[in-house]
């Protein structure tokens, strides 16, 4: 769905922000781009949609070069949350923000209001409908911004750090409501430096570090790699570093959170019971 | 924001950067008299030329330059306008008399741009603002106005981070009649606006907690004093002011039209 092809960026102040990435996003696919503040991954997954136009290489989105197609044609399949939901909700109500970019896209009001009960109920949201945004908790603002993103239901999905600024209890929401999203076949891309996050929900991690991509591949290689997690300002989960230091006992060096390390035990302690 | 671009200071050092704020303003309001009191083009000349040794030392010839494109469609303005107006009210005989007029007015213009970018691109806006403060305006005024200048960067970022988060989803900016356009602005402007407010408030509580205010008399850790550069970069401003009062009350000013009897 997505082919990035060797693109390199730089800035208008001469910063080089990517330096030859490739990378190949199927459809359904869960990726998390991780790696430390300046690696370039935001100005990576902004190549999605064309927000930026690569300095050299292609970006293709369904087969279709990304510097002929303007952003909002790229926006329909590809939609993007930004980190910041102060830096996009401007309207009066709620309700308006969702539709906003629906009629940008020129749906039909109907099917508007459709959409916008739908985005509404799946982010529980409805008991905001007509209240200002500005009136909302940061949390509740963050998920206006999602709701607004996914009312067109888009086939792409990026989440630009969706964990900053949100309590456990939502992050629990956001992974279940992510895994949902993935169940419908949906490409879903997060970054993120919440590793705790990514190491429970398991998504295939492209790892970054000054403008190229270090490593990618499944969570529980690359989350229990200490040597890449170096490299790029990472710390191994703890739950990864418990079951490392135990390998001694015959435990397997790759499990990265909870739910798997008490099987892990149960499984070796279980019969002693 | 080009324009504006070409007026960012950028730190660096260079004699002409370590020039006391106070001197280079003297400098600019001298060379904005004599720019004025001129409207031939052989004494605009020779104000534009003087200056680029300054540019030279300063080491902000690229900066300077993207100021004077910048600004290029004023000019282009301003050299339009003349000629029209010229043309049809004014008193010039020939073609070439009127060009030639049109053509100093637009120096003029460049001139002042020229003086003001080598301030604005040399001086940093806390040295101004100490500068100001110096020069016995209050300090609440001088804050402000370091503080709106420092922001400039800030908020134009942010403008960029939102018309970007809007045309994720789907607003186009381009196309339509004017007042169309003009909506199509609403969704970043509202944004902006509030985060700016929301900023002010918050720098306001980190200032408030810090003991902003707490005694009437500040003290500050650097004190500027004016020294040998600072007045020979007054002596300077005066010589030119001075040499441009006598050409413009002495010395009848010929045009290039008269010198090559076009």
């Amino acid at each position: 769905m997505i082919e990035v092809q060797d693109i390199y960026y730089t800035y208008q102040n001469g910063f080089e922000a990517l330096k030859g990435v490739s990378l190949k996003i199927q459809k359904g696919q869960f990726i998390a781009v991780m790696g430390q503040n300046g690696a370039g991954k935001t100005t990576l997954v902004k190549h999605f949609n064309g927000l930026l136009k690569p300095t050299k290489g292609t970006v293709l989105v369904d087969g279709v070069d990304t510097r002929k197609v303007s952003i909002a044609t790229l926006a329909r399949k590809v939609g993007f949350v930004f980190q910041n939901p102060d830096r996009q909700l401007f309207c009066e109500t709620v309700e308006d923000e969702i539709a906003f970019a629906l009629k940008n896209f020129g749906y039909s009001d109907e099917n508007i209001k459709k959409r916008v009960d739908w985005a509404l109920n799946i982010l529980d949201l409805v008991q905001y409908r007509k209240v200002s945004p500005f009136m909302l908790s940061g949390g509740e603002r963050k998920r206006v911004a999602l709701a607004s993103v996914l009312a067109w239901d888009p086939e792409i999905i990026v989440l630009d750090e969706p964990t900053i600024g949100q309590d456990s209890q939502q992050k629990e929401r956001l992974r279940q409501f992510i895994v949902q999203l993935n169940r419908q076949e949906k490409a879903v891309i997060i970054v993120t430096h919440d590793i705790e996050f990514v190491a429970e929900i398991k998504p295939r991690i492209v790892l970054m570090a000054q403008g190229k991509i270090i490593a990618e591949g499944e969570a529980s290689e690359i989350l229990t790699n200490a040597e890449l997690a170096n490299q790029s300002s990472l710390v191994v989960p703890e739950i990864a570093q418990i079951f490392k230091s135990l390998r001694d006992l015959g435990f397997d060096g790759n499990i990265t959170d909870v739910y798997e390390g008490g099987k892990a035990i149960l499984e070796k302690f279980g019969e002693n019971r | 924001m080009s324009m504006f671009d070409g007026f960012k200071f950028r730190n660096v050092s260079s004699p002409i950067h370590r020039i006391d704020p106070r001197a280079k303003f003297f400098y600019v309001c001298a060379l904005f008299v004599a720019a004025v009191l001129f409207s031939q083009i052989i004494p605009l000349l020779i104000l534009l030329l003087i200056q680029m040794p300054l540019v030279i030392i300063a080491g902000i010839e690229k900066e300077w330059v993207r100021s004077l494109k910048g600004s290029a469609t004023f000019a282009v303005l301003i050299f339009l306008m003349n000629l029209f107006s010229l043309y049809l009210y004014g008193s010039y005989g020939s073609l070439a008399q009127i060009l030639e007029r049109s053509l100093a007015m637009t120096t003029r213009f460049i001139v002042l741009i020229e003086s003001f970018s080598i301030f604005f691109l040399t001086t940093s806006p806390d040295l101004l603002g100490l500068a100001l403060e110096q020069s016995g305006i209050p300090y609440e005024l001088c804050f402000a106005f370091t503080t709106a200048v420092r922001f400039v960067p800030v908020i134009s970022e942010e403008a960029q981070t939102i018309t970007d988060a809007q045309k994720a989803r789907g607003l186009e900016l381009e196309g339509g009649n004017f007042m169309n356009r003009v909506r199509k602005y609403i969704p970043i402007l509202i944004p902006l606006i509030v985060n700016a407010i929301r900023r002010s408030l918050e720098l306001a509580e980190a200032m408030e907690s810090r003991a902003w205010g707490a005694s009437k008399k500040r003290t500050n850790l650097y004190i500027l004093k004016m020294g040998a550069k600072d007045y020979s970069m007054i002596t300077i401003a005066l010589v030119i002011l001075a040499i441009s009062a006598y050409v413009w009350m002495f010395i009848q000013i010929p045009t290039l039209v008269q010198i090559f009897n076009l």
